[in-house]
């Protein structure tokens, strides 16, 4: 007994063994589509760029003492006043384009990314409860979710702005009301069919607790669907923002998210000076498209009726 | 000494809208400590059913109305959940048909192994995991170190039902219901998981239910053998005694139907007609449509015929024209 135990020991030391783990087979299925790698590499260099972006541009955009209005409205590759080059160009107050860009990257994103954390969290509970309710409570909730489903995101966050006012927490609140209808769906039709399955129905026979079931048996088996619908969500988010900012009740102009800065260079487009929105607006489509590539993919790899998935298992 | 399981007159029906379906009709059966019981019928005759009743694993429209169901001496039909879920697991296991099904594809067999044990002991997560490791060991899997980081998809379905059946086994229960757990499994597999899955029961003390449609299984696993028709126990007794002095025209009907040497190049015994449909039930004997024997006397429900053989086992049939008397 006793050497049985070292023996154990001395194994449970060594890494584990050579055959591939679900995550290593996604991950190499993922990389085989090109474009995802691309998409994938793009979003890292624009996270990498949002985050650093105070280290490496030349001026903080909101820092009212570095924006000269005499720097306004300068096309791309003008020296500012300071010194420095306008490899962008400026805006109507003066802001630095580039700057002013990277610095919008840093709200759209942690806006986006926030909302779709707390939406995906909150329906995803709410989705569940009703899977595993079931009866009457599932009706009521589904109803709920079919009533918000019905109406445009965009008017939701809308009207929910109206009466909440401006402000950063406000629109992440209105998205996250505007989106959490979606992952509650998801969640919920895959743990209905989750549900039925003899795995559930054997860890219940072995005295296993419901939550403990919910959670650790058929949430993981929920995920597939949900980390695609979370990533094409979050390029929802990311755009939706840049809509209400655009329509000016959003973000506030000394806060310049990637909608503001479209915004304030609208009224610019018709004399010639198209820089102050093409930029932001480039910007802002090569993220959301990035980031729906990259869901595409995930869609692709992790649907449970592609063929080459089982394939590969058997292997 | 008390029996490990004693069943009194089950009653599990299904409320359905069109009508109540009784799965599960009146059965009686005990099993002592470290015995075999093969609960034989086709599909649909409320044998697995019966299994779940015990477990106490009915789900809507299903509901256990009438008769007792003692494990070691307490009640537990309709028992309250949280005493059910103490049970389950750890002094009732169970083992599923399908090995593909049972275990969870995203979860490694060590997590799902140890998180039987901590649901019910409290040990150190090093000692469940080295316990489920043993167990593993025990059930015939080599290398059980490597294959409990492994997951299911990476084990073949022998494997797999291995698995099941050690999980079934860790908690040491004192009873297991199999549920054709050897249906999914080719034929020499089949051999070796009834082979472990007896020794295991005989080292341990397990009884074990061993549910099936296959006679051929059973005849060399059981102690003794209850065949189910249409939700009641049609024949009951010592497995020799029930294979070898069948009385029960269905029993008959059902060795008669089992391919063997002797009848080579004859055409197999067939029993006429379908199983039942479980809504619209005959009156009377519900074998009375496809019997040989029927006559008009199997209008009237027959009685179970009983005769005491052993000590605790009874030699048990219900038909008005038994193939022999038993002689006790």
């Amino acid at each position: 007994m006793t050497d049985v135990a070292a023996n154990a020991l001395s194994k449970a030391d060594k890494p584990v063994i050579d055959t591939e783990t679900p995550f290593q087979r996604f991950r190499s299925e993922f990389l085989e589509s090109r474009i995802a790698m691309l998409a994938l590499g793009v979003i890292f260099v624009i996270i990498l760029l949002a985050v650093i972006a105070p280290l490496i541009v030349p001026q903080n955009p909101y820092d009212l003492a570095q924006v000269d209005v005499l720097d306004g409205r300068l096309a791309p590759g003008s020296e500012a006043f300071a010194g420095y080059t306008m490899w962008l160009g400026s805006d109507g107050a003066g802001r630095d384009l580039y700057s002013a860009i990277l610095y919008g990257l840093r709200i759209s994103l942690s806006v986006g990314v926030t909302s779709g954390v707390i939406a995906l969290l909150l329906g995803m509970a709410i989705g569940l409860a009703a899977a595993y309710a079931g009866g009457r409570t599932e009706s009521l909730i589904m109803r709920i979710v079919d009533l918000q489903l019905s109406f445009p995101a965009a008017l939701v966050a809308l009207m929910l702005i109206a009466i909440l006012g401006k402000g950063i927490d406000k629109i992440i609140l209105a998205l996250v009301v505007a989106q959490w209808a979606y992952y509650a769906r998801t969640v919920r039709s895959s743990a209905l069919v989750e549900r039925r399955k003899e795995y559930v129905e054997a860890a219940a026979c072995l005295g296993i607790s419901h939550a403990r079931i919910i959670f650790r048996h058929i949430l993981p088996n929920c995920m597939a669907p949900l980390i695609v619908v979370g990533t094409v969500q979050t390029a929802h988010a990311i755009s939706l923002e840049a809509t209400l900012s655009f329509l000016g009740v959003g973000l506030p102009q000394t806060s310049p998210s990637l909608g503001v800065l479209i915004a304030n260079g609208f009224e610019y487009m018709m004399s010639g000076r198209y820089w102050i929105s093409v930029y932001p607006g480039l910007a802002l489509l090569i993220t959301v498209v990035s980031i729906n590539l990259v869901g595409d993919r995930l869609r692709d790899v992790l649907n449970p009726r592609r063929s080459t998935g089982q394939a590969r298992q058997d292997k | 000494m008390t029996n490990t399981l004693d069943v009194k007159g089950l009653r599990t029906h299904f409320f359905m809208r069109a009508g109540v379906v009784k799965a599960v009709d009146g059965v009686d059966f005990s099993i002592r400590k470290g015995e075999i019981m093969g609960l034989v019928g086709e599909s649909g005759s409320g044998k697995s059913i019966t299994g779940f009743s015990i477990i106490g694993l009915i789900d809507e429209p299903g509901k256990i109305i009438g008769g007792s169901i003692k494990f070691k001496g307490e009640e537990i039909a309709n028992a309250p959940e949280e005493r059910l879920q103490k049970l389950r697991g750890d002094r009732i296991a169970m083992i599923f048909q399908d090995p593909m099904m049972t275990l969870n594809p995203v979860l490694r067999i060590d997590t799902q192994m140890t998180e039987a044990i901590e649901a019910h002991r409290s040990v150190s997560h090093r000692e469940a995991w080295n316990h489920a490791r043993d167990t593993l060991g025990m059930v015939g899997i080599p290398s059980p170190d490597e294959r409990m980081r492994s997951y299911p998809h990476q084990l073949s379905g022998g494997m797999r039902q291995r698995v099941a059946i050690a999980t079934a086994f860790l908690n040491e229960p004192d009873l297991i219901i199999a549920d054709e757990p050897t249906t999914a499994l080719d034929v020499t597999i089949q051999a070796q998981i009834i082979h472990e899955a007896q020794n295991l029961c005989k080292r341990t003390g397990t009884s074990l239910i061993w549910i099936t449609h296959d006679l051929a299984v059973v005849a060399g696993l059981a102690d003794h053998i209850s065949v189910m028709y249409a939700g009641k126990i049609v024949e009951q007794g010592d497995t020799d005694d029930v294979i070898d002095r069948a009385v029960h025209p269905y029993t008959v009907g059902l060795l008669g139907s089992v391919p063997s040497a002797n009848k080579r190049g004859e055409r197999l015994y067939q029993i006429s007609g379908m199983a039942p449909n479980m809504m619209a039930l005959p009156e009377g004997c519900a074998f009375k449509p496809r019997c040989p024997r029927a006559s008009p006397e199997c209008d009237t429900e027959p009685q179970t015929t009983e005769s005491q053989i052993t000590e605790g086992h009874t030699r048990a049939f219900r038909c008005h024209h038994p193939h022999t008397t038993v002689t006790s």
